[in-house]
């Protein structure tokens, strides 16, 4: 049966001047409005760490190359690596998560709209704070400028002794507000999906974005007090001269890496399921069926979530653990495998059996799945205990972290992008200049990251501001280069799509995609009350039961 | 009305396999080639000791577990994509709306338990056959101690303190010589890691690791320290020289020696402990017992200078001398402010410690 | 469209949701603020689970300095102080609940008193500690990780106290109603979290520890 067509609101014309339109954002604690600010300074922060990334491969384009001194090298992977975890990852599941989670369950703003403004600005300040750095850091005999201690600062690197200046302390500091942020973002989330549902939307008819975002809200406010602590010890190292980290006094520089990773890999997992949460809206809608098994989809994902915190160790494989040690985290790993593994067939049965549309929403969410099997499958192999003697800590890894990080969290954000575009501002996202994004994205992608395994089987370590010819990774490096300014010149591009299409794309009604979930039933943008009335759902898909009465779902479910 | 992006399913077909292609032309055409050399080319895939060997065959069976996972799972995503997508058609109508299986989670829940029990049992029989391994009779004890950024290399047994070239000789089907290190730190966290023989381990201050390694054949093989240690990170390389077991025998009582009082570099001497060359540095028979830096009684034995960034010759020592962080930017030896005379004369009594 | 007519559509489609979905039971959710403050308290357990493990991971790890079985001595008066604090904030409540805002307000006023009470035995026994025992935080592993755990928990307590103290000037106003039930019984559910983080670190640091 034929799509209803709803009337398209004229989209409002802004008539106030910049200032009001500034001064707006600053006091604003509408959801909408601090979701897309979230996304708009991580997008923000994406270009800055980017242009690093750039940097660092052109400086490893050639060997003994004189690009970058070192220490400018080491400053660069440390805030590329800080920034895109914490400044480009964490904001945008706190914008995508403020933004849609309301709409999608029918409720007006989030249960705690003051607090969600005050973790905004909290993620603002930590991430100019971090930055400040190259400014403020020198202090003293100059030492300092922007921390160079890797985005996982090892201790006892860390120590005074070792990091002098106030570089370190800012990456601590800088993270600690950034960590505030998020914390207080997620309990607003986790607030509001289980007191602002609207009627008839139980737990098992909400949208799987809502609980995904769920359970990765759930995992940050486990998580995140593994690296809050840490840091407070470190600080407490640093300055009143305690000994956590200080193996002089007996200390340990071994349980700082089991701090940082117990909040690590849940870390990377709560970076991984906001892209999931955007497959599985994303690939129903373009495929013309539900999601292939929701209620399996859900608790796999509460069981990544459970396994993901007995796993972290299999960071530190080289650390010098005992044999039994080794094995469990071997075991784990395996295990947080499995769920991960249910997801891609449940997308893949999604999929199976539709009428599979290419939008670009859903190429992106094509190429997540290929790049995510490679990933999950090189992370299989990086679980092997003495594969990893080999891998770990080489350009191997380098390449599925990004693979994961890019391959699959970028590409399933950008999908996200492509999809709520439309809804943000009321027009399409401009195909043409899309697919140039697209394309040139993956061919890039896969030329930096397919080789940089290689460079890892052949004996690159990683966080080397150089390397010798004649090891056998000179074309290798090169060739990533090349697809680092490819993927730079793909940002580029959507850079200008994004901020072309807001004033001169294709108009996009309520509901351009034919989809199925509430926020599909307000206007494009969504008017600063979501919905008139509170809206009543009666099974996973109100709008799939508003177009197609005579066959709802909630016959089905 | 909809965009339609992709109608070609040809044009779509043929991005695949090149895409494909690429992948496996990038991949194994790098590969490739270094199989077979081994001239500074540190394949993980060429080991040329225990337990890389090891490791090796662990991995081409992980390898192959996944290569087929992956061809099963992409081979049904891309039947997938081609066989179910929207044909002109199709408009008006809605597919099946199949909202799950039972049966099919259950199967495809069950198969990957099944692959990751055979992983676990591979996984854990390996790393308890390569951890639990202990030093037999005869072999090659030494310790090394990570500085920032060089190595301090030990032979406690036999009275030998060096640098940044570890000796060990090779070990052949009757004499088994294989040489088990153990690994501490002076300052940060660094890793141990020559590819061709072993796994990495690190060297953490406060904990001391253990790693063996049994190379069979003579040769120059290059490692590199595997953990973020500081800004010469990456200039902090690793030497292992296999030697016949006559060459090591020979090494070792080379080594052995206190250095000679070499007569007819009175001067130069005078130019060494003259400045604070001392208060770091370590030439036995000496007075100069200072800890911080490597020891340089056999200095002239080395085959490279700070760590392996440059070849062992009396340039290289000259400059490094007049400055050492021309070459070695942010390295923790100053510039001793030396004039060129007396680089030249400390340069000569160097050229004396073989 | 104009602001009339989005929410004419908005009625229309909402009217069409009534349509399919006649049967609307009661739609009761949990309260938002319960939600909150018990994230809240997810969360911080989670830190303090850092500093437990870290001062368990220490023990016995020290190299020199005083050892707990030396200086520490069991705080009974300072837990009755904070335990008690708890009864009396209970107290409070009801009174609350039963619009006997006099009585509130003592009891109130007492969970601040203790308080305040065991923060003081706290810095009574840390001036003991530093100035009798020589335990300072760089002292050895020992100290690093006492004064890290405590002072996190005292930070907590401090926390707590400046929430209290907020809540009795406004009620000294009389601007505390009736209708802040809710909040003052998160504040109280906060304040039984610390008295429980209380009761972990006394037996993990002035029982086993020793």
């Amino acid at each position: 049966m034929a799509t209803q067509e709803i009337a398209l609101p004229a989209v409002r014309e802004p008539s106030a001047s910049l200032m009001e339109r500034l001064h707006g954002l600053v006091i604003t604690v509408d959801h909408k409005k601090l979701g897309l600010m979230y996304i708009g300074t991580a997008l923000g922060f994406l270009v800055v760490a980017g242009l690093m990334a750039v940097g660092i491969r052109l400086q490893l384009a050639v060997p003994v190359n004189k690009l970058l001194e070192p220490d400018v090298f080491n400053r660069f992977f440390t805030m590329h690596g800080t920034s895109m975890v914490f400044l480009v990852g964490m904001p945008i599941i706190a914008g995508l998560g403020n933004y849609l989670v309301p709409l999608m369950i029918g409720t007006r703003d989030m249960a705690f709209p003051r607090l969600n403004a005050f973790g905004y600005w909290m993620f603002l300040f930590g991430g100019l704070l971090l930055y400040f750095s190259y400014l403020g850091a020198p202090g003293l005999a100059g030492h300092g400028s922007a921390p160079d201690v890797g985005w996982f600062a090892y201790a006892p690197l860390t120590a005074r002794a070792f990091s002098r200046g106030t570089s370190t302390d800012y990456w601590i500091l800088s993270l600690l507000l950034t960590s505030v942020g998020s914390t207080v973002s997620a309990i607003n989330v986790i607030a509001t999906t289980i007191a602002l549902r609207c009627p008839g939307m139980k737990l098992m008819r909400m949208p799987l974005l809502v609980w995904l975002m769920l359970v990765t809200n759930f995992m940050i406010l486990l998580a995140l007090p593994g690296l809050s602590g840490a840091q407070i010890m470190l600080l407490i190292d640093r300055y009143p001269g305690g000994h956590f980290f200080d193996t002089q006094a007996g200390g340990s520089a071994v349980i700082w890496q089991h701090f940082f990773w117990i909040f690590g890999h849940p870390e990377v997992y709560i970076l991984m399921i906001p892209a999931f949460a955007c497959l599985s809206e994303i690939i129903p809608v373009f495929s013309r069926k539900p999601i292939f098994g929701y209620p399996i989809m859900v608790g796999a994902t509460a069981m990544i979530g459970l396994i993901s915190v007995s796993v972290w160790a299999h960071h530190m494989f080289s650390v010098g653990m005992t044999s039994v040690g080794n094995t469990f985290f071997a075991i784990s790993t395996f295990l947080v495998a499995i769920p991960t593994g249910i997801k891609i067939f449940n997308w893949l049965g999604t999929m199976y059996g539709g009428r599979i549309r290419f939008e670009l929403p859903m190429l992106f969410c094509i190429a997540f799945l290929f790049q995510f099997l490679i990933a999950g499958l090189t992370g299989v192999m990086l679980a092997v205990v003495p594969f990893n003697w080999q891998l770990t800590d080489s350009y191997f890894v380098v390449a599925h972290f990004h693979y994961t990080l890019v391959g699959a969290f970028l590409f399933g954000i950008f999908a996200g992008f492509y999809y709520w575009y439309p809804k943000a501002v009321g027009r399409f996202l401009d195909p043409r200049l899309g697919l140039w994004h697209f394309w040139l994205f993956v061919i890039g992608f896969h030329l930096t990251f397919d080789t940089l395994h290689f460079a890892g089987f052949l004996g690159m370590p990683r966080r080397i501001f150089t390397y010798d010819a004649g090891r056998g990774w000179d074309t290798l490096n090169f060739i990533a280069t090349v697809g680092a300014l490819c993927q730079a010149t793909a940002i580029l591009v959507l850079a200008i799509n994004i901020v072309r299409s807001a004033k001169k794309g294709r108009l996009a009604g309520n509901d351009p995609w034919d989809a199925w979930t509430l926020e599909w039933s307000t206007n494009s943008p969504p008017p600063d009350y979501n919905f008139a009335t509170m809206p009543t759902v009666r099974s996973r898909r109100p709008l799939w039961d508003l177009k197609h009465p005579e066959d709802p779902d909630w016959k089905y479910e | 009305m909809r965009l339609s992006l992709y109608a070609n399913q040809r044009t779509l077909r043929a991005v695949i396999v090149f895409a494909f292609s690429l992948f496996c032309f990038i991949g194994f055409g790098h590969v490739e080639p270094a199989f077979g050399k081994n001239d500074g080319v540190t394949n993980i895939f060429r080991p040329l000791s225990q337990p890389a060997q090891e490791i090796k065959e662990t991995s081409f069976l992980v390898l192959l577990v996944c290569a087929v996972i992956f061809i099963v799972v992409a081979g049904l995503l891309i039947y997938a994509i081609v066989r179910f997508r929207h044909r002109a058609g199709d408009e008006a109508s809605e597919p099946p709306q199949v909202y799950g299986s039972n049966q099919i989670e259950l199967a495809w829940t069950v198969l990957p338990i099944l692959v990751v029990f055979v992983l676990i049992l591979v996984t854990s029989r390996t790393i308890a056959d390569i951890q639990n391994r202990k030093a037999p009779p005869g072999a090659v004890q030494a310790t090394v101690v990570g500085h920032q950024w060089w190595w301090e290399i030990r032979y406690p047994e036999l009275g030998i303190v060096t640098a940044n070239e570890l000796h060990v000789p090779a070990s052949t089907g009757d004499k088994r010589r294989p040489a088990f290190l153990k690994l501490q730190s002076a300052d940060v966290a660094h890793s141990f890691w020559v590819p061709q023989f072993a796994g990495k381990t690190d060297l953490i201050p406060n904990k001391e690791n253990r790693m063996w390694f049994e190379p069979t054949k003579p040769g120059t093989y290059l490692g590199n320290c595997a953990e973020y240690c500081g800004t010469q990170h990456a200039r902090m390389l690793i030497r292992v020289v296999v030697q016949t077991p006559e060459e090591f025998d020979r090494w070792v009582r080379d080594q052995q020696q206190a250095t000679s009082v070499a007569t007819n570099v009175a001067d130069s001497r005078k130019a060494f402990f003259a400045n604070s060359c001392v208060n770091c540095h370590t030439i036995r028979g000496t007075s100069a017992q200072g800890k911080f830096g490597p020891d340089l009684t056999h200095l002239m034995s080395r085959e490279m200078l700070a760590g392996g960034v440059v070849p062992n010759t009396a340039d290289n020592l000259r400059l490094w001398l007049r400055d050492p962080q021309k070459i070695k930017v942010g390295c923790l030896m100053p510039n001793m402010q030396m004039t060129d005379t007396e680089v030249d004369e400390i340069v000569a009594y160097l050229q004396t410690l073989k | 469209m104009s602001e009339t007519e989005a929410k004419e559509n908005d009625s229309m489609i909402n009217e069409a949701y009534l349509s399919i979905a006649p049967e609307t039971t009661e739609w009761k959710l949990p309260s938002a603020r319960k939600v909150a403050i018990i994230c809240l308290v997810l969360t911080e357990t989670g830190l303090f689970s850092i500093f437990v493990a870290g001062y368990v991971f220490y023990i016995g790890k020290s190299l020199t300095g005083p050892t707990p079985r030396q200086v520490l001595d069991l705080p009974v008066l300072a837990t009755i102080f904070l335990l008690s604090s708890s009864v009396t904030i209970v107290l409070a409540e009801r009174a609350f609940n039963r619009d006997r805002v006099g009585l509130f307000k003592f009891f109130w006023f007492a969970t601040i008193v203790l308080a305040g009470l065991f923060l003081t035995m706290t810095a009574v026994e840390w001036r003991k500690l530093i100035y009798h025992d020589g335990l300072t935080i760089s002292t050895n592993l020992f100290g690093t990780t006492f004064y890290s755990l405590v002072g996190l928990h005292a930070t907590h307590v401090v926390v707590g106290m400046c929430l209290l103290l907020l809540v009795f000037v406004f009620s000294l106003g009389g601007f505390v109603t009736i209708m802040h039930r809710e909040r003052l019984q998160m504040i109280s559910w906060y304040w039984h979290f610390v008295d429980a983080v209380w009761i972990v670190v006394f037996t993990v640091v002035y029982v086993i520890g020793r």
